[in-house]
């Protein structure tokens, strides 16, 4: 483990932003952590950096507790969500800050300086803007450049918060993609904050989903995205159907239908919410005898790119139901707005209320 | 003068004199400039102008010696003498006010705030009587003073704390919003970079906020070379040792002595012009620095 | 969100060199004032701030100041207009121009003044015929004390004109309003906290101007008499004890004012920011 964080508490006033979050970082490794704003994943990354002081609890660095060690101490390199880039000196002198500022025993020489410079910035494709000011940047630009200042100074971990939320969408996809392809290269274990679950899924090697400051749960993206532990993590990583139901010797009704479940054989008549992602919600022009379902409207179809959405509302109820289906089968269907349709949820998961 | 086509570069004036419905007619446009400058003529302008009229009134000459008179020479070298001691000061405690007012939380703080502003409120009389009070000879530390033989009150050191007195918010006043508006993400940024407290302040923080340090030295400048009610009490008006340049005007102007009085008073309205002129290159500098971080923003 | 603690470096510095500067330059000067005062019986202090002479000195600094408070919120006002609104030439020049107050030391004002304003001036001797005297007499303190008080209404009602957006004034005339009632019923509304402020500063730094008056003024007692210079004349005359009670008195009304624009500004920056 390189970064372990060992129940880590924090309160703003009466805020609790943290309550007692453990969390191991394998060597190497790129996480996310993913949540809604305000639930505390950035105190967490500032927590790590050392730029806030948790109110109990330690975080452990390769094995030593770094938890009383000032920032400057603990070998982090830090992406700022708006760069923080010294405005008023050049590309060449931010990116050299980190050597400058360092005890003349230690500071290498001026050459030695615009070597290691120089080679960041051809890292971060970059070289040419060397004598430019942040201001006379891109988005983009500004964010590579905070990143190679952040790695000038050989950090042991790297932390980003928010990394790419202030680009817009197109820059924001290269950018991700360029982030770990250079994670691949340098394998420095990395931490990033986002609230964006395409962000997460894609770029990182584990997602760590955080809500109310609690960690919800840790896992691969496929992990996470197929197999959500709560009601949380399952409408917070994709849309999801759900449904209000009460869960009754294995069984799960929903208004008028029951379905089996492969678990909570014991349970007696629970409340309990269940979730259906759309794609698992099948959709035919007549009823099943084999298979409960609800009979639907077609309410609104969006039949725009390869998959064609559409919302429909239970005839027993006016509750609104999101379907995704291919373009083939949604031709083989016919479907029609405002016509009749049979629904059949497969692969739906219950979480018990308590 | 005359009414120009509004240019395209002040997109503001632009955007009015577009539309015809937001702007008046050109009488009214007429006559509300001419009303100003009528205001500003009379109060400003003028009086700017008979600075100089009087001080020329009985030629270059007397103009001259009057200004290398040795009692007005040596009230120079006073003024100097008090602005730069009281400039470093006032500027050390508005760099250290700003720093704590502005990157850190702690309770009090607009109290805090309201004090240092005080001496804006504090009429200058008041600013000297109050140091007459504690080191003037029936004053706090009167006798002790007089036993060490160290004088404060009608000489230097009373005018030099007058002077930082009424200058004392000047520095802070500029810094503080400058440098919340700033944030303490660039502080940060240094601090994961390793750099040591210092090395922020001197490399980050006062860079960014250099222009608004400026703007401040220069209205400290300004007022402590120009103080007169303050200095005036404590000053004890001996000439040749504790006459300030304002105080060496009052006293030739009661000796019914105008033209030089005028003269030593318009080297006093060169500083201040010299002042509106730096301010204004500075207002300039500060705004297109802040609209080159805008650019990049947006 | 309240506290955050802070790794940046130098807050217990910082903080402890402010607080021990303020507090020996400022705090304790200042309440030295007090402390005096308060050796006087309370019958004394009374008998000496409510004396014929200094009543008139009261009526006197508080009139002309707020005479001299009102001329600049009128022609302050216009001129923040004029100088954000029009495009002349010159115009850098005058808007420079407006912060002279601020830069020209306080003695060269007041006999700049007077030299312009007594009978044999170019404007006393044009008014002189017509009846009307200015310099040494307390209309000379008023001119004095617009002079000094000019650009504090200027430059808080400057900026918030820049900043009112030209929609808003598009929209009331698609509704139908002339320019006046777009004056008085949009723009006026929106700039008049800054106004107010402006005036409150004027006046509060009209109250303990010194210099510029005393050379206009003609100080004759009971009538053209400030009471700073009231305080001037106690101390000259060795009366610390007398300078002081008067000096109390106008510190009370100064502290007053202050907090009464510190309160008149945060409300001001709560109405502008939208906080509600």
């Amino acid at each position: 483990m390189s970064i372990e964080v060992r129940n880590i508490k924090k309160n703003f006033g009466n805020f609790s932003a943290l309550n007692d979050v453990s969390l191991d970082v394998p060597s190497g490794e790129l996480v996310a952590l993913l949540g809604p704003s305000g639930c505390g994943k950035t105190t967490l990354l500032r927590i790590i950096a050392g730029l806030e002081t948790p109110d109990s609890g330690s975080i452990l660095f390769y094995g030593a507790d770094a938890t009383a060690r000032q920032v400057r101490e603990r070998e982090v390199g830090f992406v700022f969500q708006h760069y923080a880039l010294f405005r008023h000196m050049t590309v060449f002198e931010n990116v050299a800050f980190g050597l400058r500022v360092r005890p003349k025993e230690t500071r290498p020489s001026d050459a030695e300086i615009k070597r290691r410079v120089h080679e960041l910035l051809e890292l971060v494709q970059l070289d040419w803007l060397a004598d430019r000011y942040p201001p006379q940047l891109s988005g983009g630009q500004r964010q590579r450049i905070a990143l190679a200042r952040a790695l000038a100074v050989e950090p042991k971990v790297l932390l980003l918060d928010e990394p790419f939320g202030a680009l817009d969408a197109k820059v924001r996809k290269e950018l991700r993609r360029w982030l770990r392809r250079l994670h691949d290269e340098l394998h420095i274990t990395s931490i990033f904050v986002t609230h964006d679950q395409e962000e997460a899924l894609e770029v990182a090697d584990r997602v760590v989903v955080i809500n109310k400051g609690q960690i919800e749960q840790v896992g691969s993206p496929q992990e996470v995205y197929d197999h959500p532990v709560s009601p949380f993590v399952y409408q917070f990583l994709g849309n999801v159907n759900q449904f209000p139901s009460h869960v009754h010797d294995g069984k799960a009704r929903i208004g008028n239908i029951e379905l089996k479940l492969n678990a909570h054989h014991a349970t007696q008549n629970t409340p309990a919410l269940a979730f259906v992602r759309p794609h698992d919600i099948e959709i035919s022009k007549e009823a099943r005898t084999n298979q409960a379902g609800f009979e639907a409207v077609v309410s609104y179809i969006h039949a725009i790119g390869p998959l064609v959405r559409l919302e429909l509302t239970r005839v027993d109820q006016t509750e609104l139901i999101e379907a995704e289906l291919t373009q083939e089968r949604f031709r083989e269907l016919a479907i029609e707005q405002g016509g009749n349709v049979f629904i059949y949820p497969r692969n739906v998961r219950v979480f018990l209320e308590d | 003068m005359s009414i120009k086509a509004p240019s395209q570069y002040s997109h503001y004036h632009a955007k009015v004199a577009r539309s015809r419905a937001t702007s008046e007619r050109a009488w009214v446009r007429w006559s509300l400039i001419a009303t100003m400058l009528a205001f500003l003529a009379l109060f400003l302008i003028v009086p700017l102008v008979a600075v100089f009229t009087e001080a020329l009134r009985k030629g270059f000459a007397a103009y001259l010696s009057a200004l290398i008179d040795p009692d007005a020479l040596s009230s120079i070298k006073l003024t100097l003498i008090a602005a730069a001691i009281a400039v470093p000061l006032n500027l050390t405690f508005g760099v250290a006010a700003a720093w704590a007012i502005a990157k850190f939380e702690f309770r009090g703080k607009s109290i805090l705030i309201t004090l240092i502003d005080l001496p804006f409120a504090v009429s200058p009389v008041i600013a000297g009587l109050i140091y007459v009070l504690i080191f003037g000879l029936q004053g706090w530390f009167g006798s002790s003073l007089i036993d060490h033989d160290i004088k404060v009150i009608f000489a230097i050191p009373g005018i030099v704390l007058a002077t930082i007195f009424v200058t004392f918010p000047f520095v802070a006043r500029e810094l503080i919003p400058l440098m919340q508006a700033q944030g303490k993400e660039e502080e940060e940024a240094g601090l994961v970079l390793g750099a040591s407290g210092w090395q922020i302040l001197w490399r980050i923080t006062l860079p960014n906020v250099k222009w608004g340090l400026l703007y401040g030295v220069i209205l400290t400048n300004a007022r402590a070379m120009g103080e007169f009610g303050a200095v005036s009490v404590v000053s004890g008006h001996i000439r040749g040792m504790t006459n300030t340049m304002p105080l060496h005007v009052e006293i030739l102007y009661n000796e019914y002595n105008y033209a030089a009085a005028f003269a030593v008073a318009s080297l006093l309205a060169i500083l201040a012009l010299v002042t509106l002129i730096l301010k204004s290159l500075v207002e300039w500098q500060s705004a297109r620095s802040a609209f080159a971080n805008e650019q990049n923003f947006s | 969100m309240t506290k955050h603690k802070n790794i940046l470096p130098g807050f217990n510095l910082s903080l402890g060199y402010t607080i021990f500067y303020l507090s020996l330059i400022v705090l304790i000067p200042l309440s030295a004032a007090f402390i005096k005062t308060s050796s006087l019986s309370l019958h004394d202090f009374w008998a000496i701030v409510t004396a014929p002479r200094v009543l008139a000195s009261y009526r006197l600094t508080f009139g002309a100041s707020l005479i001299a408070a009102l001329i600049n919120a009128v022609f302050g006002l216009l001129t923040a207009w004029v100088l954000v609104r029009y495009h002349f030439t010159g115009k850098k020049i005058f808007d420079a121009l407006v912060d002279l107050p601020f830069a020209l030391p306080t003695a060269v004002a007041g006999i700049a003044l007077t030299a312009v304003y007594s009978s044999n001036g170019w404007i006393g001797s044009w008014l002189e015929p017509h009846g009307i005297k200015i310099a040494f007499t307390p209309l000379g303190v008023v001119v004095a004390l617009t002079f000094i008080g000019l650009p504090f209404v200027v430059r808080t009602v400057q900026p918030v004109l820049e900043d009112l957006e030209a929609e808003t004034e598009e929209a009331a005339a698609s509704l139908g309003a002339n320019r006046w009632q777009t004056f008085y019923k949009v723009i006026f509304p929106a700039i008049w906290p800054a106004l107010l402020t402006g005036f409150a500063l004027a006046f509060a730094r009209a109250i303990g101007e010194y210099g510029s008056v005393i050379f206009i003024a003609g100080n004759m007692p009971m009538v053209s008499e400030i009471t700073p210079l009231i305080i001037i004349t106690k101390l000259e005359q060795y009366d610390y004890a007398g300078a002081t009670a008067v000096a109390v008195v106008m510190l009370v009304i100064s502290f007053l004012l202050l907090f009464a624009i510190n309160g008149l500004q945060w409300w001001f920056s709560r109405r502008t920011s939208g906080v509600v």
